[in-house]
């Protein structure tokens, strides 16, 4: 299956997204520049971690207004699979891609640990390689994680099955409401999440519980993205 | 308009700028007239101790920088060393402490981002990151402040650029008051025959400038970092630079991107003294002249003068001699990053540095004068006292488990979790250990089987007490962590941080120390290939404890076989491997005499490096040999805190016996060197000291055994492992959030 990893200057975890996903495929994800207007055809474009033009602005801000966005959104308005982590959830944010906003930790400080996550909705184009609620490990690395939407938001994306990822256990890092760590835009073909799945993926990492959501979603965006109830 | 660059020169402006009047009649009989004021800002720049390790460089010339892996030595901006396979691994400690006493964010930051640019100035792309932190006591005023500013500066710049920052340490102590320290180490990996040095070659080549726009933050920033402090220090905050991680990570790429192309002859780094000393350091060891013309300098900000520009310290920022035929190629790379590309001068033939500003020559100075034939000291030093040893019978006793407990909740033994949580440890997702451990130890991207183990060690204390055993001691422990997680030690940095060495007490420490680092260094084949001088180190006549950091990296051949310090089961035979026959002796200068009973008397153990060579050899081959489960070595707080350690990283507790007829306290606290602990099956021991230990004069007794939730140290109380985990987590976080 083919992939795309957006690389744009500030951006740091584009080595570990690249890693993770010839690691996972088989084969090198070509690479998106920023100034990029098109995407080549694949079936999976990943918008890595990192502090992209330096997170000067608000996270994401700089990023999501540069021409390659406006590519990665015609792609995703046409079905394909698009996954954003870590300051690419936030760009995808900014971008007006997912709904909410991510804010400060709550603590005011970088944090990088490993967390558990349940796994609340199995049943998207990211997650159909887990069982329903399971809990697996992720590490996390970020300054502004902190998940929050509208209460109105907040119920439709819950109520419609958007939020896939929540904190486990005890365990969120950021404050973030609801324990979200990741969810999907209403047609279930965009993700975003806060942890790191692509830094567990083989046993030099100490597990690999990051690599069914690769495995999943490289599965192809032939199949219908299947939302709980959409 | 034209900016004036007559400023008159008097005493008081010469004293200003850290000159000496013998330093200054110097520059006269060099210059054969009155330097200009710019001319006097290169002088004071190139002069000062952090540039020309004036001071000290009598003694660096008697450390050991040689051996069979060592590519390149000190005096590039990082030592390159071998580790097979056409790889090769680029490292360097340096520090920063004068600018993160004043402004610990950006101090802390840009020591992190200097460090940086100097390995990856060398073509390696940087792999992994240490910084060893010391502050005052954690009851005075300042700390905290500096604490929580450090830290964050640290993670703030090495996260946003993209390094893991794998060990490190942190320790406070009173002498640390009124100057910390920051001493930052980084390392990458880069291809043995991409190595790039600053070394210029060829006449009349463009002189390029290249990263970020140069400002008037950091002026005289090296010069502030030659003084001692007093009161008024505050005021000095302006030479602090600002770091900017972001252009440093687009820097990264742009510069390997440039080297690949084949454009790059010399490159340079723009450090302490800014554009000053990377020119004269390109043209002073290329033998060549240098010719800058200041009006080609991307500024940003009007007006700056010739001497602003030449003594900036604006971070992210490169000079580089490039191959004329590729300027164009070049020039589009760095655009390409949103960075400044300016031709700002050539390289000539006639070893003068001449500087040109709005038509006028400002400066015209002998090249080889300012740089590597700057001025040199030998300064008087006087021998250190040494201390009288402890009476045997002087044995301060405690209660083992309540002893034990306190030193693993106390400021100096507790869990530094809540630093390092805030540091990127995994990013690159190469990271195999983090802090926490023996070493932290990144994977060799594009090897099978290979990684690289990395610990920074010294102990301040033992310094004070005999600079010499200190100096050999820091180094031992580095090569005793590296060996722990089965890494072959290969070479290291040393970062050496004293007061004054204009007192010749200070100076006899520095002395000393660095014998006993070149002592330790030659008997372990453990070279010194780069480092760092900070001198100075003092207010109003107050000196830190002499701290010789030695930053050190080791092989690992096979990761899948490297130990950890965890145990790995229940029941295992633990081995206390190089001990002596009373398993522990030594307290004097050891933390439970200083931290149970206020006690800081007598020598520091002595380290016996034959044996420290043998026993380390010996585990080393003990982990490639997959029989030991678990290692650890023992350091601070002795056998009692390292198996404390052992159960905390594991869960799994241990039972502990005692020697009849002894006092417990120096078998459990005593700070003895050259030692391991080890686990191994309990159905392989006898064929263990049949087959391995026998017969190798290594005394390694079986002196536990792993198990239960509960550590039992001989007949002290058992504590539970959660109870150790709770008081060796807690002073961290209680100390910053209260």
């Amino acid at each position: 299956m083919k992939s795309a990893v957006v690389v744009l200057p500030g951006l740091n975890r584009d080595r570990d997204m690249i890693a993770a996903l010839t690691k996972i495929s088989g084969k090198a994800p070509v690479t998106v520049w920023q100034t990029d207007t098109e995407i080549p055809d694949v079936d999976l474009i990943a918008i890595p971690g990192g502090f992209s033009y330096g997170d000067y602005l608000r996270c994401g801000a700089i990023a999501a207004r540069m021409p390659v966005m406006r590519a990665i959104a015609d792609k995703a308005a046409k079905g394909v699979t698009v996954i954003g982590v870590c300051n690419g959830f936030q760009i995808l944010v900014e971008a007006g891609m997912l709904p909410g906003a991510l804010m400060r930790n709550a603590s005011l400080k970088f944090v990088c640990r490993e967390v558990k996550l349940q796994v609340t909705n199995a049943n998207t184009a990211f997650t159909r390689g887990y069982k329903p609620n399971q809990i697996i490990r992720s590490p996390v690395a970020h300054h502004d994680g902190n998940y929050f939407a509208d209460a109105d938001t907040l119920a439709r994306i819950e109520g419609e099955g958007q939020v896939v990822f929540r904190y486990a256990e005890g365990t969120n890092p950021n404050g973030s409401i609801n324990d979200i760590a990741g969810i999907v835009n209403d047609r279930g073909n965009v993700l975003g999440l806060m942890p790191h799945p692509e830094n567990l993926i083989e046993a030099a990492h100490g597990g690999s519980d990051g690599r069914a959501l690769f495995e999943s979603a490289l599965g192809g965006s032939s199949r219908q993205p299947a939302l709980a109830g959409a | 308009m034209t900016i004036s660059n007559d400023v008159k020169i008097t005493d008081e402006l010469i004293a200003s700028h850290g000159l000496k009047p013998d330093e200054y009649q110097r520059i006269l009989d060099l210059v054969g007239r009155e330097p200009t004021f710019t001319e006097l800002g290169i002088f004071s720049a190139m002069w000062n101790e952090h540039c020309s390790y004036k001071s000290s460089k009598k003694w660096l010339r008697t450390l050991p920088t040689k051996g069979d892996v060592v590519i390149q030595g000190p005096g590039e901006n990082a030592g390159v060393v071998d580790i097979g396979d056409g790889d090769c691994v680029v490292f360097k400690m340096e520090s920063h402490n004068h600018p993160s006493y004043i402004e610990p964010y950006q101090g802390a930051a840009t020591g992190v981002g200097g460090i940086l640019r100097d390995v990856f100035t060398m073509g390696a792309r940087p792999i992994a990151a240490m910084n060893a932190l010391r502050f005052g006591a954690p009851d005075h005023p300042k700390t905290k402040h500096l604490v929580a500013g450090v830290v964050s500066g640290v993670g703030g710049y090495g996260n946003s650029f993209g390094v893991p920052t794998v060990g490190g340490e942190v320790n406070f102590d009173a002498r640390y008051n009124g100057n910390i320290l920051v001493n930052a180490f980084a390392a990458g990996l880069a291809k043995t025959d991409a190595i790039f040095l600053s070394e210029a070659k060829g006449v009349g080549l463009p002189v390029v400038y290249l990263g970020a726009k140069t400002g008037r933050d950091g002026v005289g920033g090296a010069t502030m970092a030659s003084a001692e402090f007093d009161d008024k220090i505050d005021e000095k905050r302006p030479t602090v630079q600002v770091g900017d991680p972001f252009t440093e990570k687009c820097l990264l790429e742009a510069c390997l991107e440039l080297m690949a192309s084949g454009a790059v002859i010399a490159i340079q780094d723009m450090g302490a003294a800014g554009l000053t000393c990377s020119a004269v350091e390109m043209g002073a060891k290329g033998d060549l002249g240098i010719e800058l013309d200041l009006d080609k300098v991307p500024v940003r900000e009007e007006r700056m003068t010739a001497y602003e520009m030449m003594l900036s310290e604006s971070q992210e920022r490169m000079l580089m001699v490039l191959r004329p035929e590729k300027e164009e190629e070049a020039e589009a790379i760095f655009r390409k990053w949103g960075l400044d590309f300016a031709i700002v001068g050539k390289t000539t033939d006639d070893l003068r540095f001449r500087i040109i500003h709005q038509g006028a020559e400002v400066a015209n100075l002998p090249i080889k004068d300012l740089g590597d034939q700057a001025p040199e000291y030998d300064r008087p030093w006087v021998e250190p006292k040494k201390r009288e040893p402890l009476a045997a019978d002087d044995i301060p006793q405690a209660d083992v488990a309540d002893a034990l407990l306190k030193l693993l909740g106390s400021a100096n033994m507790s869990s530094r979790r809540w630093v390092w949580e805030q540091y990127d440890t995994l990013i690159q997702g190469n990271s195999l250990q983090l802090p926490g451990g023996d070493a932290g130890v990144v994977r060799v991207e594009g090897h099978a089987t290979k990684a690289l183990a990395f610990s920074s060690d010294v102990t301040p204390r033992y310094c004070e007490a005999d600079p010499y055993e200190g100096g050999k001691q820091a180094v031992a422990e580095c090569w005793r962590n590296l060996t722990a997680t089965g890494a072959e030690p290969l070479a290291a940095t040393d970062n050496l941080n004293f007061g004054n060495p204009e007192r010749p007490e200070i100076m006899g420490q520095l002395v000393k120390a660095v014998g006993g680092i070149g002592e330790a260094c030659r008997a372990l084949g453990f070279p010194i290939v780069s480092g760092n001088v900070s001198l100075y180190n003092e207010t109003n006549g107050q000196g830190i404890l002499p701290t010789p950091t030695i930053g050190g990296v080791g092989l690992i051949r096979d990761w899948s076989k490297m130990a950890r310090i965890g145990f790995a089961a229940e029941d295992e035979a633990i081995l206390l491997v190089g001990a002596p026959s009373a398993w522990g002796t030594h307290l004097a200068q050891s933390v439970y005499m200083r931290d149970i009973h206020n006690r800081t008397d007598g020598p520091p153990p002595p380290v016996d490096l034959a044996h420290e060579k043998k026993v380390g050899d010996f585990v080393r081959t003990l982990i490639a040999d997959g029989i030991v489960t678990a290692v650890h070595d023992l350091s601070d707080g002795g056998l009692a805190v390292a198996v404390a350690e052992m159960a905390m990283a594991s869960g799994i507790g241990a039972t502990v016996n005692q020697l009849k007829g002894l006092s417990p306290i120096p078998t459990f606290f005593g700070e003895d060197q050259g030692r391991y602990l080890v686990t191994i099956p309990r159905d392989k021991v006898d064929w263990f000291f049949e087959e391995r230990v026998k017969d190798t004069g290594i005394f390694a007794p079986w002196i536990g055994t792993t198990g239960g939730r509960e550590l039992k140290l001989g007949e002290a109380r058992a504590i539970s492992v959660s109870e150790l985990t709770d008081a060796h987590e807690g002073w961290f976080p209680k100390f910053m959030e209260n």
